[in-house]
C-alpha cells in the first residue's frame, strides 16, 4: 500500500492518469445520480431501479447500432425511448407509490429492478455486451496519460446535460412546475399544476438520463443485465453526498467520487476500491450529521 | 366436437402408455439440473445441448450395452434457474421423486458444489463437466467426477511458456489481475505456485470486484512497472474489459494471458486490438483427440455446428464427455447398480475426442492439459501444449506504436 502511494508520487504524470480516468468514469455516474437526486427530490423515492434502468439503456443503444444506427444517434434515441419507458412505468406501478411511505418505494423499486434485471437476461442474454465506437485514445505525456475519447465525450455529455438540467429546471415553465411540485405537491396542485403528469414527466426524464448513462457505459466499459446494482450504489452516494435539487453538488459529488475511487483503487488494490467509496460514505454521512448537530444546537 | 376431443384424449393415453411400455424397461434415465434461465443461461444451454447431442448419438448407435442388455439413454431436465439452492433442492427432487440414480453435472462450480452433498449423502454418482474449482475435489466426495481441467491448471501454461522460453526465468516479473471469487482465485493459486516453482517476481496482484467494469486503476499500475507478463481473469467480463482498457490505455506488455475470451469473443468483436492475446481453454475442435462415437475433436464440432447453427463452444464438448463416461462406466460395471458404476467410474481410463481422461481418488481428470489459444490474425490458434499446438506462439507482442 505504501509502495503504490510512492509510485504514485514519484511518477506525477502517472497519478494524473488515475486521477483523470476516475473523473470521467465519476461523470457517467453523476448523470444516473442526476435522475436519482431529481425522482427522489420531486416523487420523494429512493429510486433503487436506477441501475437496471441505466443497463437498459445501454442494451437500447446497443440494439440500435447493432441495426446499423451510428453511435451519436444511438444516444439520444435510447434517451428518447427510455424517457417513454419512464413515463410507462410511472402510470404502471411508480403513481402507486408516490405518497406512500419511504420502505413501501424502496420495496416496490426494488421489485421493479428485479423484473427489469430478468427481462433483460431473457431478451438479450447473459452475455458481456460492450459497443466498440473505433474512436481510440488520447495521449499525453508520453503515453503515461491516456484517455479514452468516448470517455471524455460522455464527461462533456454529461456536464453539458447537467447545465441544460439546471436551465430546464430554473426557467422553462415545465422545470418550474417540476420546482413547485418538490417544494409542495398540495400547494402546486392547488395552483392549476397537474402533479400526476409533473410526476410521470419527471420519472421519464429520470429514464431519459439512465438512457443516455447506459449508452455511454455501454460505449466506455461493457454492460450484462446484472450490473446495475453499482450504479444504483454510486447515484445513491452521490446524491447523498450532493443534497436533493443541487446539480451542481451532483456533477462535483460524481467527478471526485470517481477520481478518489480510482486512486483508492490503484493505493489499496482494485478488491478495496468499493469499500473506500462505502467507508467514505459513512464518514460523509458523520461529519454532515455532526454539523447539523452543532447547528442544532446554536439554535436552541 | 366432444367426440373428437375425447378421441383425442383416448389417443394421447394410447401413446403415452404405449411408448412408456416400449421404453421404460431398455432405457437408463440420466437426471441433470442446469441453468436455463438466470446468468447462467447461456452456458447452461451449451451444456444441455453437449448432453443431448452424446444421448442422440449413442441412442443412434443401438445404446449401451450392459451385461448382455441393451439399454437407450434418457435424460430428465431441470432448470434450476442459475441457483445454488435451487440446484440443492432439485437434485433431491430428482432423486427422491423422480427416482433418478445418476445424475449429470450442472453448469459451474458453484452449482455443483450445492448439488454434491446431495448426491453423496443418497449414493448417486454425478458426472460433471463444468464444474472446476478445485475445492471440490478436496472435500473428499466419493460420488462426485469432473472431466474437465480443474480450475488452478487453466493459466499455469502462460506460466510454463514464459518460463521455459526465457534464458532466465527468475527475472521475470508478472501482474495479476483476478477477479475476487472462487474460480479466478483457484486460477490465482495455480499461477502463483508455478511463479514460485521458476522463481518469478509477482509485481502486481490485484483483486477484482465481482461486479467490476473498469480496470484502469490496475492497468496504470501495470503500465508503470512494466512486467513481462499480465494474466487477467474475471470470466467474460473481465476479458472483455481488460482487451479493451489495455488497447485503450496502451498498456505494453509482452505477454498477456486470460480466460474466458473465446466466450468473451474477444478476437470476433476487437479484432486487431485482441491479437497476440493468450487464452485458457478447455477444449479446441482443431485438437488432434479422436474417439469412436464422435471421431475427430474436428468432427464432432461439424457435428455441433450442423445440430445447432453455432460453432461448438468446450462447454457442450466437455458436456458431451460426461455423458461418453457414464455410458462407458455402465457398460464396464455390467451392472445398473449405483455403487457398481460409481466403482466403474473410478476406474475410467479412456480415450474421447475431449482428451484423455482417467480420474484421481478426488474424481478430477489427470489425464487432460487444458490448452492455450492465441488471437493470430483474427483467430484463435492453439500454441500450447507444445505437442497439440497448431501454430507457432508469437512472442512478444510488440508494442502499441508498432501495432
Amino acid at each position: 500500500m505504501i509502495d503504490n502511494l510512492l509510485l504514485l508520487l514519484q511518477n506525477p504524470s502517472f497519478a494524473l492518469d488515475v486521477v483523470l480516468n476516475g473523473l470521467l468514469a465519476g461523470a457517467i455516474f453523476a448523470l444516473a445520480a442526476y435522475g436519482m437526486s431529481l425522482v427522489w427530490g420531486v416523487l420523494n423515492i429512493v429510486n433503487i431501479v436506477q441501475g437496471e434502468l441505466v443497463v437498459l439503456g445501454g442494451y437500447l443503444a446497443f440494439v440500435a447500432m447493432g441495426a446499423g444506427v451510428p453511435a451519436y444517434f444511438a444516444l439520444p434515441l435510447s434517451a428518447a425511448v427510455m424517457f417513454g419507458v419512464g413515463y410507462g412505468l410511472y402510470y404502471t406501478v411508480i403513481f402507486r407509490v408516490v405518497d406512500k411511505d419511504l420502505f413501501i418505494s424502496i420495496l416496490a423499486t426494488f421489485g421493479l429492478s428485479i423484473v427489469i434485471q430478468q427481462l433483460m437476461n431473457t431478451v438479450f442474454g447473459s452475455d458481456v455486451r460492450s459497443i466498440d465506437t473505433g474512436l481510440g485514445s488520447f495521449y499525453m505525456l508520453d503515453g503515461a496519460v491516456t484517455v479514452a475519447w468516448i470517455k471524455l465525450i460522455a464527461c462533456a455529455l454529461a456536464l453539458v446535460s447537467g447545465a441544460a438540467l439546471w436551465l430546464f429546471l430554473r426557467h422553462a415553465r415545465l422545470g418550474q412546475a417540476i420546482r413547485a411540485t418538490a417544494q409542495n405537491p398540495r400547494a402546486a396542485h392547488i395552483l392549476g399544476i397537474d402533479t400526476g403528469r409533473v410526476y410521470a414527466i419527471t420519472y421519464g426524464l429520470n429514464g431519459a438520463l439512465c438512457g443516455a448513462a447506459g449508452s455511454l457505459a455501454v460505449m466506455a466499459w461493457t454492460i450484462h443485465p446484472y450490473i446495475g446494482l453499482p450504479y444504483t450504489v454510486r447515484s445513491f452516494m452521490i446524491v447523498v453526498v450532493a443534497g436533493l435539487g443541487n446539480v451542481g453538488g451532483v456533477v462535483a459529488a460524481g467527478l471526485s467520487l470517481g477520481a478518489l475511487e480510482n486512486v483508492a483503487g490503484f493505493v489499496l488494490g482494485a478488491e478495496y476500491q468499493i469499500a473506500f467509496v462505502f467507508a467514505l460514505m459513512v464518514l460523509i454521512l458523520v461529519w454532515r450529521n455532526w454539523r447539523a448537530a452543532r447547528r442544532r444546537t446554536y439554535l436552541s | 366436437m366432444k367426440l373428437k376431443f375425447g378421441a383425442l384424449v383416448l389417443m394421447a393415453a394410447l401413446t403415452a402408455a404405449g411408448s412408456v411400455r416400449a421404453e421404460d424397461p431398455a432405457t437408463i434415465r440420466l437426471g441433470a439440473a442446469v441453468s436455463l434461465s438466470g446468468k447462467y443461461s447461456t452456458n447452461g444451454v451449451f451444456t444441455r445441448n453437449g448432453y443431448d447431442l452424446a444421448v442422440a448419438r449413442i441412442n443412434e448407435r443401438g445404446g449401451v450395452k450392459v451385461g448382455d442388455k441393451t439399454y437407450k439413454l434418457e435424460i430428465v431436465y431441470y432448470d434450476d434457474e442459475s441457483t445454488p439452492a435451487r440446484g440443492a433442492q432439485l437434485a433431491e427432487r430428482l432423486i427422491q421423486q423422480d427416482g433418478v440414480k445418476y445424475l449429470l453435472g450442472p453448469y459451474s462450480s458453484g452449482l455443483v458444489e450445492a448439488m454434491a452433498p446431495v448426491t453423496e449423502k443418497y449414493g448417486v454418482p454425478m458426472v460433471e463437466a463444468n464444474g472446476a474449482a478445485i475445492s471440490l475435489f478436496r472435500k473428499g466426495y466419493k460420488y462426485l467426477f469432473a472431466v474437465l481441467s480443474t480450475t488452478d491448471q487453466y493459466l499455469k501454461g502462460a506460466v510454463d511458456l514464459a518460463g521455459s522460453r526465457s534464458a532466465d526465468p527468475s527475472k521475470l516479473r508478472i501482474a495479476m489481475a483476478f477477479e475476487n471469487d472462487p474460480f479466478s482465485q483457484d486460477v490465482r493459486e495455480g499461477v502463483t505456485e508455478d511463479a514460485k516453482r521458476f522463481g518469478m517476481k509477482i509485481v502486481v496482484d490485484d483483486k477484482l470486484p465481482p461486479d467490476l467494469n473498469d480496470m484502469s486503476a490496475t492497468l496504470t499500475k501495470v503500465k508503470l512497472l512494466k512486467p513481462d507478463i499480465l494474466i487477467v481473469s474475471g470470466h467474460e467480463k473481465g476479458a472483455e474489459t481488460a482487451v479493451r482498457q489495455i488497447a485503450d490505455q496502451r498498456v505494453n506488455v509482452p505477454m498477456l494471458a486470460m480466460t474466458h475470451c473465446d466466450s468473451a469473443q474477444i478476437a470476433e468483436k476487437h479484432g486487431k486490438i485482441a491479437e497476440y492475446t493468450l487464452c485458457a481453454a478447455q477444449w479446441a475442435p482443431s485438437l488432434s483427440y479422436s474417439d469412436e462415437l464422435f471421431g475427430k475433436a474436428s468432427e464432432y464440432a461439424a457435428l455441433y455446428e450442423k445440430t445447432y447453427k453455432e460453432p461448438a463452444p468446450y462447454q457442450a464438448a466437455e458436456s458431451s464427455a460426461a455423458v461418453q463416461v457414464f455410458a462407458d462406466a455402465f457398460a464396464r460395471a455390467g451392472s445398473l447398480d449405483p455403487k457398481a458404476v460409481r466403482d466403474a467410474l473410478s476406474q475410467t481410463n479412456m480415450k474421447t475426442f475431449y482428451g484423455p481422461i482417467r480420474f484421481d481418488e478426488t474424481g478430477k481428470n489427470v489425464d487432460k492439459p487444458t490448452i492455450l489459444y492465441q488471437v493470430q490474425d483474427g483467430k484463435y490458434v492453439v500454441v500450447y501444449p507444445e505437442k497439440w499446438a497448431e501454430a507457432k506462439l508469437r512472442t512478444p507482442t510488440p508494442s502499441w506504436d508498432k501495432r
